[in-house]
């Protein structure tokens, strides 16, 4: 059985060879350089810009500035498009603007013929701007006579949503509960793909085509026909292999632009290569989220009531908007269901760099404050954090009124259990209680909440085409988007099992056109398994009707005593083999009597989704004088359906590890309050984990297989990252007695909380 | 020519060239649009990633960092002089595809390039001796875990300590 096999990633071999072509590589060296220049100011507008020193400078082709570019607002979020306007993405970004919001604004562009000129001509433009008074925190962005960043947004707040439940003032009341009421910080990070995005563009038959590296081929051909005021089908976008994306490549980044540069100078080849720095400031970051949490316990561990604010930090455009920050608030009253529930969630302009999509979309946001206050809680009743947990955990045949997901299984005990085993979580409890050296030791953990794709919030649909060759081998194409994860070989073994073919019979073509390629939204929300799988299922079960309709012609056998096995034409009701398939498709193709091209292809629309749970577990050592935190063991448990290829979900599951360890100890992106100019812009300031900073990461799965699905999958991509930061910080309370509130838990931030907790 | 201009002369993947060179050039630019040795990744362009690295006689280099007149009378080598006459991969390579070790591949190349010092030197390191010395480099897809996994396999192969 192919699936649940481990077989090599259909990519691997062009990977380590280095053959697989990215953008750049695929960029004709005779292409123009495109250059931004980017605001210096926070907040203002841009009064006038002087070109004259950098029109002199020999090789510069263009000068593009916010005073020569259309009028035209359009939105950059990576959503599927709604026809209802009610539900369509923030429209208020220019391909370049005078109306500056945050020091990385995108001001004006230089064409030049080669990277050194633009960049000297970037750097000989005198641009003058009128400065406004600028806000970079989310409480004071609201409060009264903060600068407003968009006049449709008095006072900045530029989505708010809530749920209420029962009654919390009356559940309060209640004699003898416990009340635990603490604020959260979690901090701007960013991608880090180590390919910065990039994208270059040219006009062919009078359309504009862009080569680029993005998650959203489809999404980015309509957003660049929105932004250029062009009709959708004259934009062509190419996506071929990409250095990863994390959702960063899950916006329109600078493809409209670039294409807007390639139209004004006659469509001619242009390059624009987006630098390390630009990456950090001017495209995507991961929303800072300030959460406040109230909640009144009963003395046996039961929940009487809880309150969640949660603020998020939006940057100066709406990009994604306030999707990230409801759905953090949405899994609240999920996790651990209580009758008495008030949550408001608040999503605010402010001039730093524009927060969008990132691997957890909201969730490591919201696991962080959620999980840390429910070992705060255990602590303050007295309870082990894990029967806590236990206690209180969505249970079993819990259906969410809105997703209509269910808990179909007994997911977070079986995960817990795992976790427990590997960490020695019990023991090691008991033998850590009564530490009072310098350096001490501690375990924690943090379960999470996901669900898999958007369904019901947005479309979910996918499709896909096969394509049978005269040797029986099948190509198969989908618009969910190869970035790194495996896609391309979930999906070949996918197909090879729905078949009946051999897996060295599928080839999935990962380059993406949007002129060729079945029409789809791309890679996000950890869909790809999920979603394709319908239109895979669906599209190859449609091939292979086709096949043995072909196959009684061949062989006189109704296609009802027909299947297909390992390639082959067997009747069913004696095992016999009668021809191979590529024997069949020979025929099919070259008949003269009757040739057909074997193929299919369909759109199937996914209205379900599913939760995918699981949990960390870590060990760490803290130098409480050097407050220092050593991670000494980590253990991430699934529970994302069925396994289609165990070692691939491994490998995901260590990625994303790894990004919650930075999220939980060494990576913030840092703002300079007198400023608003972003201070550690590289990767030598922005602290990503090394091979240094991790100690072996262990991912281990239970597998109850999703009833939902078509090969029973759910979730893998993001949830990983979602549950570390927490289990860390519960590790170190454990190790000190000390509840940290914010990350990333630097040196800093501890020796500011073990000074107030007087441990010296 | 202008000034600017200088020949350089080198060993590139064993091959003699002869290339002119701007002297503000680096040896990624070199590789990567002379000779379209589009292993070399650029992920920064001031040496914090280690996506460019090449072996410069015997030894890891950023590229990026690195400027192409130096590379006058050296000898460099790329991932793409891996590969044996007739297809056949490296230890390494294989390693790499075995262990799971690729991603997003565009780490890939660089990861391998120090793994080839690593395993040249002939030496064995331990678990934390290997981190420290791929520490150069950065990736964000893997966690580092498998491709520790294929390096010190691959290690351990070559000393005759792990069967082949």
């Amino acid at each position: 059985m192919i699936i649940g096999k481990s077989v090599t990633r259909v990519d691997a071999l062009d990977k380590v060879t280095g053959r697989s072509k990215y953008t750049d590589d695929l960029c004709e060296k005779n292409a123009l350089v495109a250059k931004i220049y980017h605001s210096t100011k926070a907040n203002g507008v841009v009064t006038s810009i002087d070109t004259s020193e950098a029109e002199k400078i020999p090789g510069v082709v263009k000068i593009v500035t916010c005073f020569d570019v259309p009028k035209i607002y359009f939105p950059t979020a990576g959503h599927p498009w709604s026809t209802d306007p009610s539900h369509q993405d923030v429209a208020d970004r220019l391909l370049l603007t005078d109306r500056v919001r945050f020091c990385g604004d995108d001001v004006a562009a230089v064409i030049a013929e080669n990277e050194i000129a633009a960049k000297q001509a970037i750097a000989a433009l005198k641009v003058e701007y009128e400065e406004y008074p600028f806000v970079l925190d989310v409480q004071e962005a609201m409060a009264d006579g903060a600068p407003c960043l968009h006049e449709k947004y008095p006072g900045n707040v530029l989505g708010h949503s809530s749920i209420r439940k029962g009654n919390l003032e009356e559940a309060i009341k209640e004699p003898g509960l416990i009340k635990v009421d603490q604020w959260y910080d979690t901090p701007v990070v960013q991608h880090c793909h180590i390919e910065n995005h990039i994208c270059f563009a040219s006009m062919e038959n009078g359309k504009i085509s862009v080569v680029s590296s993005t998650q959203i081929p489809h999404i980015v051909r309509r957003v660049v026909g929105q932004a250029l005021g062009i009709p959708w089908g004259s934009v062509r976008i190419i996506k071929p292999y990409i250095g990863g994306g994390f959702g960063n490549k899950q916006d329109a980044l600078y493809e409209p632009l670039c294409a807007y540069l390639s139209k004004v100078v006659g469509g001619r080849l242009v390059k624009l290569d987006v630098t390390r720095e630009e990456t950090f400031v001017s495209n995507r970051t991961r929303h800072a989220i300030r959460s406040h949490i109230i909640s009144w316990v009963r003395p046996d561990g039961t929940f009487a009531a809880r309150k969640l604010e949660c603020f998020s930090n939006q940057g100066a455009y709406a990009s994604h908007g306030h999707g990230i920050a409801a759905k953090g608030m949405n899994a609240f009253p999920q996790l651990y269901p209580c009758e008495n529930i008030e949550c408001d969630a608040y999503t605010v302009f402010t001039n730093m760099p524009v927060a969008g999509a990132m691997r957890g979309y909201g969730i490591p946001q919201a696991m962080f404050p959620v999980e840390s206050q429910t070992d705060d809680i255990a602590l303050a009743i007295g309870m082990d954090p894990v029967e806590f947990r236990r206690k209180n955990l969505m249970p079993v045949g819990y259906v969410d009124g809105f997703s209509k997901n269910e808990n179909y299984y007994d997911t977070f005990n079986q995960c817990l259990e795992k976790g427990k085993a590997y960490i020695d979580f019990d023991r090691k409890r008991k033998e850590y209680e009564n530490q009072t050296g310098p350096v001490r030791k501690g375990v924690g953990c943090s379960v999470f909440w996901y669900n898999t794709a958007v369904w019901p919030i947005s479309l979910e649909s996918a499709s896909c085409r096969m394509v049978l060759n005269q040797d029986g081998s099948v190509q198969v194409q989908l618009a969910e988007t190869e970035i790194g994860q495996g896609a391309d070989t979930a999906f070949a073994q996918m197909t090879a099992a729905t078949l009946g073919i051999p897996f060295e019979m599928v080839h999935v073509i990962s380059c993406q056109d949007t002129d060729i390629t079945p029409f789809g939204t791309g890679s996000y929300a950890s869909r790809q398994t999920y979603v394709g799988g319908f239109a895979i299922k669906q599209t190859a079960l449609l091939l292979k009707e086709r096949i043995l309709k072909y196959a009684y012609e061949l062989t006189r056998m109704p296609s009802f005593n027909l299947d297909i096995k390992d390639g082959k034409i067997v009747r069913t009701t004696d095992g016999r083999e009668l021809m191979t398939l590529g024997e069949l498709s020979t025929e099919a193709l070259y008949s003269l009597s009757h040739s057909e091209h074997l193929t299919s292809e369909s759109t199937y629309q996914i209205k379900s989704n599913a939760y995918s749970f699981g949990c960390c577990f870590a060990e760490v050592e803290v130098d409480i004088p050097m407050c220092k935190v050593k991670l000494v063991n980590i253990i991430n448990v699934h529970d994302c359906g069925q396994l289609i290829n165990p070692a691939l979900a491994e490998a995901q599951v260590h990625g994303g590890m790894s990004m919650g360890i930075g999220y939980a100890l060494s990576e913030q992106l840092l703002i300079d309050a007198k400023t608003g100019k972003t201070l550690n812009d590289n990767l030598l300031d922005y602290k990503l984990s090394t091979t240094m900073d991790h100690p072996h990461l262990e991912a281990q799965f239970v597998e109850n297989y999703e009833p939902t699905s078509a090969f029973g999958t759910k979730s893998l991509g993001e949830p990983p990252a979602c549950p570390v930061a927490p289990a860390i910080r519960n590790a170190i309370l454990n190790a000190t007695g000390v509840s940290m509130y914010q990350i990333p838990m630097t040196s800093q931030a501890l020796f500011k909380r073990f000074k107030e907790e007087e441990l010296f | 020519m202008p000034a600017q201009y200088k020949l350089v002369k080198c060993t590139i993947n064993g091959k003699y060239t002869e290339t002119m060179v701007d002297v503000r050039a680096s040896l990624t630019d070199l590789l990567r649009d002379d000779y379209r040795l589009t292993s070399v990744k650029k992920g920064c362009e001031v040496g914090e990633c280690g996506a460019c690295n090449v072996i410069i006689d015997h030894e890891c280099f950023n590229s990026c960092i690195y400027l192409a007149v130096w590379a006058d009378g050296k000898s460099i080598t790329t991932l793409e002089s891996l590969m044996g006459p007739n297809g056949e991969l490296s230890d390494i390579q294989q390693a790499f595809i075995d262990e799971a070790a690729v991603q997003c591949g565009f780490c890939t190349p660089g990861f391998i390039m120090s793994a080839v010092e690593i395993l040249e030197s002939g030496k064995e390191y331990t678990r934390d001796e290997l981190r420290k010395l791929m520490s150069g480099h950065l990736c964000r897809c893997t966690g580092y875990e498998n491709i520790l996994n294929a390096v010190e396999k691959t290690m351990l192969r070559r000393l005759g300590k792990l069967p082949s």
